[in-house]
């Protein structure tokens, strides 16, 4: 596993009108990591990912990306270089235009193809390969309004991976989806990093999630929003307690060990 | 690509075109011959040649051209707002060129100048809708579309105002330029050097329109700057509407009915999409012209009216024949 910083924030502030969500963030996610982010609702998860990606401006402090070999601010670099470098999972998506499957994940390729060029051959093995993956194999036809909910997540899902960033942003993955495919992704999510850890510059993935055994499961870091500022990130094992988390929600979870590892449960 | 064969698609609309161009040739209040029309053609000498080349001739290029970036400038307006009921006069662009058109047949402007007063008049509401929109704070297309929509109620009213003012023997005129007229329509040069280039700067980023589509979000996170693109398909779609209606007036419909069209038939790719609906464009106002100024011969009706008459049923049936299909 090697130590390359994906991205860094440093003071980095939040806030909505009449309230600062996340104050003095100073944080980085390197190759090889996966990160739950936890908080309560409305706690500034969403926000969070929306800035990090750059589409929210942040009201003070830096995210840097590494590009040419430093760390550079998100704000200097153009948004294609930013979306070959990191791709977003919206907690939503809607389309208001009808679309096949295919053509949906398509766009995914979006920021790694010129003004006239066309999708190549080898877009369309990345497209099916990931459409494989997600179990949608035989759907690229359909259009995606007909779509059951878990399917319109198991496309989206896709339509990230086929963007091949090295760092992944993603908001509630597992929503509609049924209890297989939730493991599913998560394991697709994991492969993703430890394979791509060995041979590119590597891979990580920061995930807003509500399911804390999904996360304590698959997770190696978790980064808290408290919601009123503070914040309390490091490696999954030291920081995920039922103490710590009955802090989080304002609510007690208990712990169970057993022959697997934890699980948490609403007390 | 929902579609396999995009250029059969093409192939068969650039057919269509050129057969409702030999079509709006040939008809009319002299019914010329598939020979003197060949000869004619083919530059050779025939009684007719004056009247097809001077008259029947810049007449279907001015309804093709008007035609194509009316259904153009749909499809981008329909991306812009994420909405497949958008049409080009949605942002008040139609509204600007109509108010200064009508006010210049008010005062009584040599009809020559009234194409260029339109124009102007389209700037203008552009213009402003730039500079309302541009407040401080995160940039967001509903504020961009308020602008414009509340700027179109605008000049709506001044519309009415100027319409209960003029002169009864000036109101004809008037009516006729807000339903959209042809019979003294000309291309003005400007507008054959501007068209290609409006064409090219948008198929470059067609792809970029296709990822807009999927909301601001998903763009940007695409890598699009959305504000950016934002402001280009509001400018290239503007002008496209605004040379538009200063040749022909506010025709209706076309900028509707022919991109919706082209997305239930063909594709929402609009790679495929705009020169598709350019073609159906072009073709759809050369026939509802050509039956504008033969069905109550001598008579010539705006063909805006045609436009709206067969638009309406041709969409209501396209409508119920997707509802089947899906």
């Amino acid at each position: 596993m090697n130590n390359t910083c994906l991205l860094r924030t440093r003071g980095l502030a939040l806030s909505i009108p009449g309230r600062v969500l996340l104050d003095d963030l100073n944080w980085q996610i390197q190759a090889g990591e996966c990160w739950a982010l936890l908080g309560r609702n409305g706690s500034g998860k969403s926000t969070l990912l929306h800035t990090l990606a750059g589409i929210r401006p942040a009201q003070t402090g830096a995210i840097e990306l590494p590009h040419e070999g430093n760390l550079q601010s998100v704000t200097k670099l153009p948004r294609r270089t930013i979306a070959r470098q990191m791709a977003l999972l919206q907690q939503h998506t809607t389309y208001p235009f009808d679309a096949t499957v295919e053509q949906m994940a398509l766009a995914g390729r979006h920021p790694h193809l010129g003004a006239w060029q066309q999708e190549s051959a080898k877009d369309f093995a990345i497209v099916s390969q990931a459409l494989e993956d997600m179990h949608l194999s035989g759907l690229e036809k359909r259009n995606v309004s007909s779509l059951s909910g878990g399917e319109a997540r198991r496309l989206a899902f896709a339509t990230m991976l086929v963007q091949q960033a090295p760092l992944l942003l993603l908001d509630e993955p597992s929503n509609h989806l049924d209890i297989g495919h939730q493991i599913q992704i998560m394991r697709k999510l994991r492969a993703l990093i430890e394979t791509d850890s060995s041979k590119n510059n590597g891979s990580a993935a920061l995930i807003a999630i509500h399911d804390l055994n999904l996360a304590a499961r698959f997770c190696s870091h978790v980064l808290m929003l408290f919601g009123d500022g503070r914040y309390l990130a490091g490696p999954l094992d030291e920081v995920l307690s039922s103490k710590q988390l009955s802090e989080l929600y304002d609510y007690p979870i208990e712990q169970l060990l057993w022959d697997q590892g934890r699980c948490f449960l609403p007390g | 690509m929902r579609h396999n064969y995009p250029k059969a698609t093409l192939f068969t609309l650039v057919t269509v075109c050129l057969l409702s161009l030999l079509l709006a040739l040939k008809v009319g209040s002299v019914a010329i011959n598939w020979s003197d029309l060949w000869q004619i053609i083919s530059g050779r000498e025939n009684e007719w040649r004056d009247l097809v080349m001077q008259l029947r001739l810049p007449r279907a290029l001015a309804a093709l051209l008007t035609g194509a970036m009316l259904a153009m400038a749909g499809c981008l307006m329909q991306v812009l707002l994420r909405n497949p009921l958008a049409d080009p006069y949605i942002m008040g662009v139609s509204g600007g060129a109509a108010f200064a058109a009508l006010s210049a047949m008010l005062l009584g402007i040599s009809a020559a100048l009234i194409p260029a007063a339109a124009f102007a008049g389209a700037l203008v509401s552009i213009l402003l809708v730039f500079a309302i929109s541009r407040g401080s704070g995160p940039w967001s297309s509903t504020r961009m579309l308020l602008s414009g929509v509340v700027l179109a109620a605008g000049w709506g009213a001044l519309i009415s105002l100027i319409l209960a003012l003029g002169p009864d023997n000036s109101l004809r005129g008037m009516l006729f330029w807000l339903m959209g007229d042809l019979s003294n329509a000309r291309i003005p040069l400007a507008v054959w050097i501007a068209f290609p280039i409006l064409l090219l700067l948008l198929m470059l980023r067609s792809r970029s329109l296709n990822i807009l589509a999927l909301g601001e979000v998903t763009a940007a996170a695409l890598g699009e700057n959305t504000r950016h693109l934002g402001w280009f398909i509001y400018l290239l779609a503007s002008l496209l509407t605004a040379m538009a209606v200063s040749i022909a007036g506010s025709i209706g419909f076309v900028g509707l009915i022919i991109p919706h069209a082209m997305r239930l038939l063909i594709s929402n790719d609009h790679r495929l999409l705009l020169p598709a609906s350019a073609l159906a464009g072009g073709s759809f106002l050369i026939l509802a012209d050509t039956l504008a100024r033969t069905i109550a011969a001598p008579l010539q009706l705006p063909v805006g009216v045609i436009t709206a008459l067969t638009g309406v049923p041709l969409f209501l049936y396209l409508l119920h024949r997707a509802r089947i299909h899906s």
